[in-house]
């Protein structure tokens, strides 16, 4: 234990955010098969074994006792694990639980039986300071060996943070990708009948968990977007009956208009650096996309074909922008340099491709394609290797995780009581599920692996 | 003169419909019901007194016209025989109420994607617009929203709600 404590203390000197123990041994990595692959949708699921993390002293915090936290932190964990689609977690309520000592001298001889490959320990601690710590540690069972260990220092009510960045070390360590589990969703909460709906901008955890309400359903709003920082969203509202887009700062709740135009204004994006609000007007029945300051001022209009070019999605470079366009005759994805330079057809397909999004990775671009119902694919920004996700009446709108190896949409439902929820599918195609919202929800925008 | 070509107009749009073509929908928008929200389908006697709409209101308006709706093929903003005699007997209506102002609502039906529809919504109100701008009512009285597939009249998943939902709607004060 006296190590674990060296380890971990000067993770305290962080303060009250959320502190990383990067005063962690540097990562061996052990000569270990253990690994799964995030493209391999033949890959049989990692099973691995997240007991409920013990506390040195039960104590009574402002997130609950430390016990039952141990418990929950696991359980989100697991959550995590779970709907990356890569693992089979055996979860608090599935594997014996363990004591403290045991945390860092885990019984390898012991998790075998239980079918798990890998283990993931940890545990919670009050600190005298009000925080919590969340230690946190992934051995090889095979092997007997640990293959990463962090430690968090967190306020108790941001708990659950603490298990999506434990969460996010286990993935990034066994897939050798980005992690992606502590972000949040901004989304439109929906309500009431399909001709009257009431929408609600909220944001929620990427596992729908801290769900909050923004707006108070007045005026129909619609198509978030965070800015990189997440210190505000982007979006499209009807206030006033004035359609126009809107930027509302989540500290103060207040909300500016970005652009004053007689012309209905709709389909905003922030630039991957904060700087731009990529939006789309109508004139005349002819809609262009432009580009303004985020703080305001002239806009540049950035397309000026007949038709509607519409939507729009910044490289991760924001060096180019990906497009919908109809000025083919239907609806097509093109890209364009960010300037609105030399813009170039990438879909062919019948029917027609729309809400195209550049992944974060930059390799892909997922979309909604349209052949009478809507799915949800990805292809390359040159336009190659089509593939369709998702198979439903209408799956519209997708947008990527942080680390772009999983896509969130929306699914309509079809008939009078037509409703819409929010999903999410990896890039197998194999794991889909709905994402948990108090309300209906359309529109979801995933936000930037959180720091 | 002005109620004569009121009522050729009205004739007219009721010919158009008793023709039935195919872009007609199956089943004409139900009765207009309260939508403070979008203002369309309000009930046609608001305004009412003592059983007559009040001149150059809403009431007015929906009873003076055959409809205050014109209706588009899929993808399409193109007015036809029927869209403009509609229009036409909104004109009338217009011009004997110059200082009624009118809101032009666009919609699309749900099969397309949110923000497309918005564009397609906009093309349309604005085809309705620019008929009346062109048949000499001032743009300046004229002002376009478009609600994409956002505010549909008809609930059904069907071709009947579709083509009832892919419209222009000219909406006057109550």
């Amino acid at each position: 234990m006296i190590r674990l404590m060296l380890l971990l203390i000067p993770a305290l000197a962080f303060g009250s955010a959320l502190a990383l123990a990067q005063d962690a041994p540097p990562i061996v990595q052990p000569s270990t098969g253990l690994s799964v692959d995030v493209t391999d949708e033949s890959a049989s699921d990692m099973r691995i074994a997240v007991p409920a993390m013990p506390t040195p002293q039960a104590i009574d915090t402002e997130a609950g006792n430390t016990a039952a936290v141990g418990r929950q932190v696991a359980e989100v964990i697991a959550n995590d694990l779970s709907r990356s689609g890569l693992f089979q977690p055996l979860g608090p309520a599935a594997v014996r639980a363990i004591s403290y000592p045991e945390v860092t001298a885990p019984q390898f001889d012991y998790w075998p039986q239980t079918g798990a490959v890998a283990l993931v320990q940890g545990f919670v601690r009050a600190e005298g300071n009000g925080q919590l710590m969340v230690g946190c540690y992934l051995y090889d069972v095979a092997l007997k060996t640990e293959l990463t260990r962090q430690g968090y220092v967190v306020a108790p009510r941001d708990w659950r943070r603490a298990a999506h960045k434990c969460a996010d070390a286990i993935y990034a360590r066994l897939s050798g990708d980005s992690p992606f589990f502590d972000s949040r969703i901004a989304y439109i909460a929906e309500s009431g009948p399909k001709d009257k709906r009431v929408k609600r901008l909220a944001i929620m955890d990427s596992d729908g968990a801290n769900h909050r309400f923004l707006t108070n359903g007045q005026s129909v709003v619609m198509t978030p977007r965070f800015s990189p920082d997440y210190r505000q969203i982007v979006y499209m509202s009807y206030a006033g009956n004035r359609p126009h887009i809107y930027v509302y700062n989540i500290g103060t709740g207040q909300q500016r208009v970005v652009t004053e135009s007689a012309n209905q204004t709709f389909a905003p994006r922030f630039s991957p650096d904060g700087r731009f609000i990529l939006y789309s007007m109508s004139v005349g029945g002819n809609t262009d996309i432009y580009r303004v300051s985020a703080n305001g001022g002239q806009s540049q209009r950035l397309t000026n074909t007949p038709g509607i070019d519409v939507g729009g999605s910044y490289s991760p470079d924001g060096s180019r922008i990906v497009f919908e366009s109809d000025r083919s005759g239907s609806q097509q994805l093109y890209v364009m340099n960010a300037d609105g330079s030399s813009p170039r057809r990438i879909s062919f397909g019948g029917g027609g491709y729309a809400t195209p999004e550049w992944s974060p990775r930059g390799d892909l671009i997922a979309f909604t394609r349209l052949a009478g119902n809507f799915r949800v694919g990805v292809m390359t920004p040159d336009g190659g290797g089509e593939r369709l996700l998702t198979d439903s009446w209408q799956d519209e709108a997708p947008t990527w995780s942080p680390n772009g190896r999983v896509i969130q949409f929306f699914r309509t439902s079809q008939g009078r009581g037509g409703k819409s929820s929010v999903w999410q599918v990896d890039l197998t195609g194999v794991n889909e599920r709905k994402i948990p919202t108090p309300l209906d929800g359309s529109d979801p925008a995933w936000g930037p692996l959180l720091p | 003169m002005i109620r004569n070509g009121l009522a050729i107009a009205a004739l007219a749009a009721t010919m158009a419909l008793a023709g039935c073509g195919k872009k007609t929908p199956d089943v004409l928008p139900p009765a207009p019901a309260e939508d403070g929200q979008t203002q369309t389908g309000e009930d046609p006697n608001a305004g009412n007194v003592s059983g007559v709409p009040l001149p150059g209101s809403r009431g007015d308006f929906l009873q003076n016209v055959p409809s205050d709706s014109v209706y588009f093929e899929t993808e399409s903003f193109s007015l036809d025989g029927q869209d403009r005699a509609t229009l036409d007997s909104q004109i009338a209506w217009l011009q004997r109420y110059p200082n009624v102002r009118v809101t032009i609502e666009g919609h699309a039906d749900e099969r397309g994607t949110r923000e497309y529809n918005l564009a397609l919504g906009d093309r349309r109100a604005n085809a309705a617009k620019n008929y009346l701008a062109g048949r000499g009512i001032p743009t300046s009285r004229m002002t376009v929203v478009s609600w994409g597939k956002e505010r549909p009249v008809a609930l059904g998943s069907d071709e009947s709600a579709w083509s009832q939902n892919r419209r222009a709607v000219s909406v006057v004060p109550q």
